[in-house]
């Protein structure tokens, strides 16, 4: 470790080129640890073991497990285990419910970004104005982050009921007719991302504000003596110098859309006629209620690849795109 | 720096109203939902199923609270759910300060490559895990128990990557006089490193606590039987329950679940909103 030939007395390394080795007890050797050295060694492998045992069996494993169980048909309550090769895999991709679930995924992230990410970046900037009031706001704004999304989800239901629910009254009072929302094919996902834009915002709002105080005052200082208008200032000062965190935005919401369960679950359960089923909603049915577990396995492969790819795309655009 | 005068001229002062009517609406959007949860929590069965909706009942009804109680063992799901969140929290963050502290402070030969292992656990989502971390448990015996709600989600990156951060922040001097006097690895991080990031500590206590609250696709998957369910997913259950229940002891129900969370949130508003905008708290 710490004891490498340059540290030494002289005379204690001998000349072979291999500064690494030590000249002791008549023999050229790796250089023993210092009493020192071997007890940081012992207490960092005593202060990390419980993380990583967790993480090996809780995280890491899965995947390795997940791997081999999608080569086999099984049910999770029977001993044995049947090799059917990549048959799950076939079946995945040959079922029609696969790609709908896939397709109602991806749609689902891209217009819960969108509108959460737009709403979220025109209200920090009205919140960056400083009005009256503004920690008020924020603090009403911000306060679905930390609900309970079962609870959450069950007030939507009752706002989105067809007969006495909220939403008809709203769109009556101005003169449209609301779709029987969460029992509709056309109308469930877009309830759902209702909900999940509301339950977001606040989060995004906070972060863009964070974002929008580290622009220096000054830039728009000098702006005003040019005298461009509001409307250049967004696009040429604030938009470009946000890009780091509206780009982390954009993807940690979209992955984070790709894991959507509670309220969906909650909510429409998927339906009507798996409208509005999503991938780990679709992968809990197959594992936990329909006991294929093979199958579901070979679905959380796919969801983790997906999400990794997300990852390093991130990694790789985020040094092109984002202006720091 | 030069200060402009800006003049407050009535353009201003439309683009002032213009701020806060956009900032009420969107107030709106976010509080008319809870309010509702909580007006309609009160009416009376002939009182909900009227349209147009009315906004507030003409006599309180507590009784709904007491009549949404008795749908389900509700006392037994805030028990399960207070000793899960709390043991939950307080392992996860001894094993977040326990690594923080290991990767900030203790030279170790492996140390860069074991950090960029935890890191990249990140990268793997907890829903991706389900099935196996079920059959682990199954063969640990722990299906339907605390540890098998809590044990799978106490292993920390987040938390010990924030932590590490605090750590290493911290004067190098101050460790080195620790050591001088004695002090062992785990007395310096006991009486030196936590007190110092005791401000990061508790947001993280928060954050975790309300997300361990608000779990619900673990604990549903992991718990069979009614008396071992988290208030989450005993909610959930009450709306399946074969006997039909009005939307009004519904959302007393969804109360029961919901205020402990929102009591937390207003108490430690400050706290959470700046901890997230310093980058403390993961979403």
């Amino acid at each position: 470790m710490d004891f490498t030939c340059r540290q030494q007395p002289k005379g204690v390394c001998a000349v072979r080129g291999d500064s690494q080795k030590v000249f002791r007890e008549g023999k050229f050797r790796k250089p023993k640890m210092s009493r020192r050295a071997r007890k940081d060694t012992l207490a960092f492998i005593g202060f990390t073991a419980p993380n990583f045992i967790l993480l090996g069996v809780f995280v890491f494993w899965p995947i390795v497990y997940s791997l081999f169980l999608s080569f086999f048909k099984w049910n999770m309550i029977a001993p044995k285990k049947t090799f059917i090769g990549v048959d799950n895999y076939v079946s995945l991709f040959n079922d029609p419910v696969f790609w709908q679930i896939t397709r109602n995924t991806l749609s689902l992230a891209v217009f819960t970004v969108l509108f959460k990410l737009g709403i979220a970046l025109s209200l920090s900037i009205q919140l960056n104005r400083k009005p009256k009031g503004g920690s008020l706001y924020r603090a009403i704004i911000f306060s679905p982050t930390f609900t309970t999304s079962v609870a959450v989800a069950m007030v939507w239901t009752w706002i989105f009921e067809p007969t006495y629910g909220l939403f008809r009254f709203l769109f009556r009072a101005v003169g449209v007719t609301s779709p029987d929302w969460i029992h509709n094919v056309h109308w469930a996902l877009p309830a759902v991302i209702i909900v999940l834009v509301w339950s977001g915002i606040g989060y995004d709002m906070v972060l863009f504000l964070a974002g929008l105080k580290n622009i220096p005052q000054d830039i728009y200082d000098a702006a005003l003596v040019d005298g461009v208008t509001p409307w250049q200032n967004f696009i040429h000062i604030t938009f470009p110098l946000l890009s780091p965190t509206t780009f982390f935005l954009t993807v940690t919401s979209f992955i984070g859309a790709l894991k959507a369960f509670d309220i969906i679950s909650i909510m429409t359960d998927g339906g009507p006629l798996n409208s509005s089923n999503v991938y780990v909603l679709y992968l809990y049915q197959n594992a936990f209620q329909w006991f294929k577990t093979g199958y579901a396995s070979a679905l959380a492969l796919i969801l983790f690849l997906l999400i990794m790819v997300v990852t390093l795309v991130q990694n790789r655009l985020s040094r092109r795109w984002v202006h720091y | 720096m030069v200060e402009i005068h800006r003049k407050r001229s009535p353009r201003w002062y439309l683009g002032r109203a213009g701020s806060h009517l956009i900032l009420l609406l969107a107030s709106l959007f976010i509080g008319i939902p809870f309010l509702w949860m909580v007006t309609t929590s009160i009416k009376s069965p002939a009182e909900v199923a009227i349209f147009p909706p009315i906004w507030w009942p003409e006599t309180i009804r507590w009784d709904n609270f007491a009549k949404a109680w008795s749908l389900a063992p509700f006392g037994r799901f805030y028990i399960n759910s207070i000793i899960t969140a709390t043991t939950g929290v307080f392992l996860e963050v001894s094993i977040a300060a326990l690594s923080a502290y290991a990767f900030a402070r203790i030279r170790f030969k492996y140390r860069d490559i074991m950090f960029l292992v935890m890191l990249a656990a990140m990268m793997i989502p907890s829903q991706v895990a389900l099935i196996p971390n079920y059959v682990v448990l199954k063969h640990l015996k722990w299906i339907n128990t605390y540890q098998g709600i809590v044990i799978p989600h106490v292993s920390s990156v987040f938390g010990a990557f924030l932590l590490r951060q605090y750590f290493l922040s911290v004067p190098a001097a101050l460790y080195d006089a620790a050591e001088l006097d004695g002090l062992g690895h785990f007395k310096t991080m006991v009486y030196i490193a936590l007190p110092l990031a005791r401000p990061v500590l508790g947001t993280l206590v928060l954050y975790l606590f309300l997300a361990k609250w608000n779990s619900y696709l673990w604990p549903l998957i992991v718990t069979n039987t009614q008396n071992m369910r988290t208030l989450p997913v005993g909610l959930a259950m009450v709306r399946t329950a074969e006997y039909a229940i009005g939307p009004e002891h519904l959302m007393a129900a969804s109360l029961f679940v919901l205020v402990p969370p929102l009591i937390v949130y207003f108490l430690a508003q400050k706290q959470l909103i700046e901890g997230i905008a310093a980058g403390a708290v993961k979403g």
